[in-house]
């Protein structure tokens, strides 16, 4: 099936060493989401499952086997790249056959997989044209359904959304959700959008700087991030941070950390006093920069209905049981 | 250039440069039409006169016409095959990281600045040369009667210098080509199951189509007119087993001094290069519109 584990795995790049060494254990039918800054060696793990890299040090096995040094085509994995990488002068029914005729596959067998593969994924009128003639999203799919018609262990996704436009990226986010039910295979989705992350994933990696931050659903990130780093990157807008030089539970804290939509407003009273900055109003909901002198700029999320207007006096206070407490380090300070 | 007075501006600064380039080409065109009509030879001054189509007729129904139209198409063909294979597995091996890969790739290119000529009489006098040529003493070492390229393979050998010539020009562009091609359309072939040959035969190859046709085109036209290569090492010879279209005329009109015969010869040249010029954009040509 599609279990795969890494232990202590890294990698070097002319003695530069972009992945430290790193354990991770992916259960079958996960849907699993690496995510993190760019140049934080998230895809380059992904390529060294899918045996497009080396790995220095350490194994990953698949279903229980060790396929470290196992070749690509046998490792039972099919990739979506993030060019799509279809084969400009192919059919997109060449492209989707392409696999199966690799692997020998009788003709009539391959006609039937190719036609039930297009079916699922709306491309039966465009079989017979080539991946030139297809708008981003077709593309899209076209990888997909060469992936799809493998009937590989796990899916990995290498930022496959990052092409397309922003609505059409909402449209194919759900698609893979859905594929992803339906087909009950494990994948491996790279992206830097923490909004994927979060909206696809039954588990989400963070890596920072070759290492993993945490591992968690993507409640657990939201609710109890480990660190700074993840309390920062995991949540949109991003969390505010206030300088702080406080003892919690005996622990000397510097920073505290509260989401926008963890802050409330005021007209009369609160913890801090400051100043409407610029708004952005979404609709459904408003987004105030809020200016604090001598503390931080803070960003707070109010209802779409939201009466300020820019360089009103306002204050500012933090839901309390929602505060997060950093220590020197970065390290999340328990609060009970 | 858009609007209508930048665009009339445009036409009136180029059209020196046309004018020129259409003199250029229209006057000795012009004059060697004139002169395929006349009867026009050197040998016998004050004789010129008009003979209509009688210079056609003595250049096309020469047998030497037939045997070199022969010869010229054995070239082109021979050459442009040895320069595409040849050329396609340098490429693909100069796009292989290994030591010193800049230095290889000078070298490689270094025959396509050496000038025809000399080029041809290197590969005379030091390889083919059947008596002090570094083949014959190959021959020689291991036991065999010396080769003379020259005079028992007179085509083959000269296909075989010029194809030499030729070999770095088609490696320059199709390595270009190979360097142009997405890694991840290779990867996603490994992870599809496709072994090495499989990925060139199924993605190399396809992807390197457009610049073989341009290889082939830019080639062709070079190769009809192939001359000096035959000049510093056949002559033409034996009989007329080296020469080719561009040498016959040459020989017409030079040799011979018939300037009419030789004023027809080229004009049939002429004719002969614009049909292999439709007919070459014609088959492949639709590569190129992709």
């Amino acid at each position: 099936m599609g279990n795969i584990t890494l232990k202590q795995v890294t990698k070097n790049f002319d003695g530069h060493e972009v992945i430290k060494p790193l354990d991770l254990s992916i259960d079958n039918g996960e849907f699993v989401v690496f995510v993190g800054p760019s140049g934080c060696g998230k895809s380059t793990m992904l390529r060294m499952i899918a045996g497009l890299e080396d790995v220095s040090s350490g194994t990953i096995e698949i279903d229980g086997q060790d396929a470290t040094e196992t070749p690509p085509a046998k490792r039972g994995l099919a990739m979506v790249f993030q060019s799509y990488a279809l084969y400009p002068h192919m059919s997109v029914r060449s492209n989707i056959a392409f696999p199966l005729k690799r692997a020998k596959m009788d003709e009539s067998l391959i006609q039937d997989k190719v036609t039930k593969v297009a079916e699922t994924l709306n491309l039966t009128p465009y079989l017979d044209r080539r991946p030139g003639q297809l708008s981003g999203g077709q593309r899209q799919r076209v990888a997909i359904g060469r992936a799809i018609v493998r009937e590989p262990a796990a899916f990995l996704f290498d930022e496959p959304l990052s092409n397309l436009d922003a609505a059409l990226r909402v449209n194919m986010r759900l698609e893979i959700s859905q594929l992803h039910k339906d087909l009950g295979t494990t994948m491996i989705y790279v992206t830097h959008d923490q909004v994927e992350a979060m909206t696809m994933a039954d588990k989400i990696v963070v890596f920072n700087a070759g290492h993993i931050e945490q591992v968690g659903s993507p409640m657990e990130l939201y609710r109890n991030p480990v660190n700074k780093f993840v309390a920062g990157f995991i949540g949109s807008p991003k969390m505010n941070f206030i300088e702080v030089s406080e003892s919690v539970n005996g622990t000397q804290v510097d920073c505290l950390g509260v989401r926008p939509e963890h802050l409330e407003l005021s007209d009369t009273e609160g913890k801090w006093k400051g100043k409407v900055g610029v708004l952005e109003h979404l609709g459904s909901d408003t987004f105030l920069h809020v200016d604090i002198p001598g503390v931080a700029k803070l960003t707070v999320r109010a209802d779409g209905n939201c009466a300020y207007e820019y360089g009103d006096d306002v204050f500012v206070s933090p839901v309390t049981e929602h505060v997060h407490y950093f220590d020197n380090s970065g390290r999340a300070v328990k609060t009970a | 250039m858009a609007t209508t007075s930048s665009r009339f501006l445009g036409r009136i600064m180029i059209s020196p440069a046309v004018a020129l380039l259409l003199v250029w080409m229209l006057v000795p065109l012009a004059m060697t039409i004139y002169f395929s009509f006349q009867n026009y030879n050197l040998l016998m001054p004050g004789m010129q006169e008009f003979i209509g189509w009688m210079n056609y007729e003595f250049f096309l129904t020469d047998p030497a016409f037939t045997e070199s139209f022969f010869n010229t198409l054995q070239l082109v063909c021979g050459v442009l095959f040895i320069t595409i294979i040849g050329g396609t597995a340098i490429a693909v091996l100069l796009d292989q990281a290994i030591v010193g890969r800049n230095i290889v790739r000078i070298l490689v290119l270094a025959p396509f600045f050496v000038m025809p000529t000399v080029s041809a009489l290197v590969w005379k006098n030091m390889f083919m040369n059947p008596v002090n040529g570094l083949f014959a003493h190959m021959f020689t070492t291991l036991g065999f009667e010396p080769f003379d390229f020259l005079s028992q393979a007179p085509l083959a050998s000269i296909i075989l210098i010029v194809s030499w010539q030729w070999l770095p020009f088609a490696a320059l562009i199709l390595l270009t080509a190979i360097q142009s091609l997405d890694q991840e359309q290779l990867e996603a072939a490994e992870l599809d199951g496709a072994g090495p040959m499989a990925r060139f035969y199924y993605i190399v190859v396809p992807h390197l189509s457009r610049a073989i046709t341009a290889v082939v085109l830019i080639e062709t036209i070079f190769l009809l007119s192939v001359f000096a290569e035959i000049l510093v090492t056949t002559n033409g010879g034996p009989g007329y087993a080296s020469t080719n279209i561009t040498y016959l005329i040459y020989s017409q009109s030079l040799l011979d001094f018939d300037v009419g015969a030789g004023s027809a010869g080229g004009i049939v040249a002429v004719i002969i290069a614009n049909v292999v010029a439709v007919f070459l954009m014609r088959m492949i040509g639709k590569n190129l519109e992709k």
